[in-house]
């Protein structure tokens, strides 16, 4: 418990990678249940979510107020981040096998206020920057507490309105605000590297003007300690290229763009529960 | 007009401190008194309507009132899906500012030319959308739109607009104000036309016709009250305003009327449905498109069955 009585996760890596195949096999049966795509993308950034959820960020699903903010701008990705709202006890794990479904609360984005933790709504890519940063500026305004926290996929830094924010907020000086880049190297027509010239992406957040950090966005150690390292440069926001691999924890779903459409056959669901070591 | 916005809006901002304005490097100088009375609370965004929309959406969700400004076209077409995605969707207490309705900057040409803004705006759901008519309506609308919540959008024109009420007014969202009675034609107006609605409502009582105007600064919520007063007392009704004729304030009024069964000649006065090659100000614009009071005055004199 910090100063402001609020709770951060105490988690140690190992509670964390049970966390994040907990996560994973939610995510599976999601998009099996749900017969929806993008299931490589909820996977591919489910160990930086349990690495936030239940380690970086200060929060009390039980009382919010000025805590620290999440925004999904990857709003595609959102099963996985569902099953952590809900492993994080935010709502319960029930209402996961709404997902999808007609009158559910869980649609194939994120919708303001559909469930307890979901203050942003996404879907089309290059809007939660922007948000996040006027979410940062305005507590920063007050003196609030809060840091803010923005996931973006690699494939989203193909939007203009990223770059555009990406300046605003290094003028600014939201050293609150925390970009986190899915680099999955795969966006939904192919090899992201090759649709545009994305590389050398840790380099292009630098040159905007924030603190910049790489990591392997599947190693919870080091996700945890750069989590820990923030800000990563005094008076800078902080942008971490997390490096991952799409579709990551389910060996047949793994760096395959045929993911970010296929959903789950039954024996699919099968073999990715074995694999994640746990009968969802 | 958009002196009496800042004024009116430095007013506001003293009784409420959620209060912020945030330009897109459009303004300079003119907002030089709220950034000094209001320290923090003023902010140039740079040449980013898409990041100043988002900003503004994550500030009132916050617990901020941000207006945001900047040119008309910029302020509503750059940034359209972070209006509905960001503001509306989220039902997000944020006003776009959008300087520069209709021709008002004329010889800048089409792509400062704000024809098309109140048909896109209109179509958002939880949008508010308030166009006043004179320096008067401006105050008025700026003081509403203050204890209003919600997003909403206000067109200005730009300096130098015509007082057209004798004095201060007050409305609320959803409220119209009646200038003149008369039923031989009603003239419902919204907007920069407001004292060319005059101009027509003289030159037909010239002629022998009666002509009621009422000015309808919002466009959405429609205050189809006032609507219903013209279609059920008036011989002719028309709609004028400097916007394109598809989808704005004469849209929504032709939707009412039609849906009312009620058989009155109708006509709606508006910008043509194409770009302008030729370079001109505001009057060569309204002049080009038949929008002016002789050529309207005309026009409702032929509907109303009395030759020119």
């Amino acid at each position: 418990m910090d100063s402001t009585g609020r709770i951060a996760g105490t988690d140690g890596v190992a509670a964390l990678e049970t966390r994040a195949r907990a996560v994973r096999a939610a995510t599976v049966r999601m998009a099996h249940d749900g017969k929806t795509p993008h299931v490589g993308s909820a996977l591919s950034c489910a160990d930086i979510l349990v690495a936030l959820y239940f380690h970086a960020m200060r929060i009390d699903p039980q009382a919010p107020g000025d805590q620290d903010v999440f925004v999904l701008s990857k709003g595609h990705g959102c099963m996985s981040y569902y099953a952590t709202l809900a492993e994080r006890g935010y709502f319960s794990p029930s209402v996961l096998a709404t997902y999808a479904r007609n009158g559910g609360a869980l649609p194939e984005h994120p919708s303001p206020g559909s469930v307890p933790g979901i203050t942003v709504a996404t879907g089309s890519l290059g809007h939660g920057l922007p948000i996040a940063a006027g979410v940062a500026l305005a507590r920063g305004m007050d003196a609030r507490p809060g840091r803010v926290y923005v996931l973006l996929s690699d494939g989203e830094c193909n939007e203009g309105s990223v770059w555009e924010a990406a300046m605003f907020a290094a003028g600014r000086r939201l050293d609150r605000l925390v970009v986190i880049v899915d680099y999955n190297k795969l966006q939904a027509m192919g090899r992201s590297d090759e649709i545009s010239a994305l590389a050398p992406l840790a380099d292009k957040w630098r040159s905007f003007g924030w603190g910049t950090r790489e990591v392997d966005g599947h190693d919870m150690a080091a996700l945890t300690r750069v989590l820990d390292a923030l800000p990563l440069e005094d008076g800078r926001p902080s942008a971490i290229v997390a490096h991952t691999v799409k579709g990551k924890g389910v060996s047949f779903m793994e760096d395959d763009t045929e993911w970010h459409y296929r959903s789950p056959s039954d024996a699919d669901l099968d073999r990715a529960l074995e694999e994640l070591g746990r009968p969802a | 007009m958009r002196n009496a916005f800042i004024r009116a809006l430095t007013d506001a901002a003293a009784r409420d401190e959620r209060i912020l304005f945030l330009t897109g490097d459009l303004g300079f100088k003119l907002f030089d008194d709220f950034a000094a009375r209001f320290p923090g609370r003023f902010m140039n965004v740079g040449v980013a309507e898409a990041t100043m929309a988002g900003v503004a959406s994550g500030l009132a969700l916050e617990g901020k009132k941000p207006f945001i400004y900047s040119i008309a076209t910029f302020a509503t077409m750059r940034c359209y899906e972070q209006i509905r995605d960001d503001i509306c969707y989220h039902d997000a207490d944020v006003t776009i500012v959008g300087v520069g309705g209709g021709y008002s900057y004329g010889p800048n040409g089409p792509t400062h030319h704000a024809l098309e803004d109140i048909a896109i705006m209109r179509a958002l759901p939880n949008m508010t959308i308030v166009c006043p008519g004179d320096p008067a309506e401006t105050v008025a609308a700026v003081h509403a739109l203050a204890r209003h919540r919600g997003p909403a959008y206000l067109r200005l024109g730009r300096a130098g607009e015509p007082a057209v009420h004798p004095g201060p007014v007050s409305f609320g969202i959803g409220e119209s104000l009646v200038l003149r009675d008369g039923r031989d034609v009603a003239l419902l107006s919204t907007g920069n036309m407001l004292a060319t609605a005059v101009r027509v409502a003289d030159l037909l009582a010239g002629r022998g016709l009666t002509c009621g105007v009422v000015s309808m600064p919002t466009v959405k919520p429609l205050d189809v009250r006032a609507v219903d007063d013209a279609i059920h007392h008036a011989a002719v009704v028309a709609t004028l305003e400097e916007h394109s004729l598809l989808g704005g304030f004469g849209g929504a009024v032709a939707e009412h009327v039609a849906e009312a069964g009620v058989g009155v000649r109708f006509r709606r006065f508006g910008a043509p449905d194409r770009f302008s090659h030729a370079c001109g100000d505001q009057e060569f614009h309204r002049e080009a498109g038949g929008l002016t009071a002789a050529r309207i005055a005309d026009a409702l004199l032929a509907l109303a069955g009395r030759p020119c």
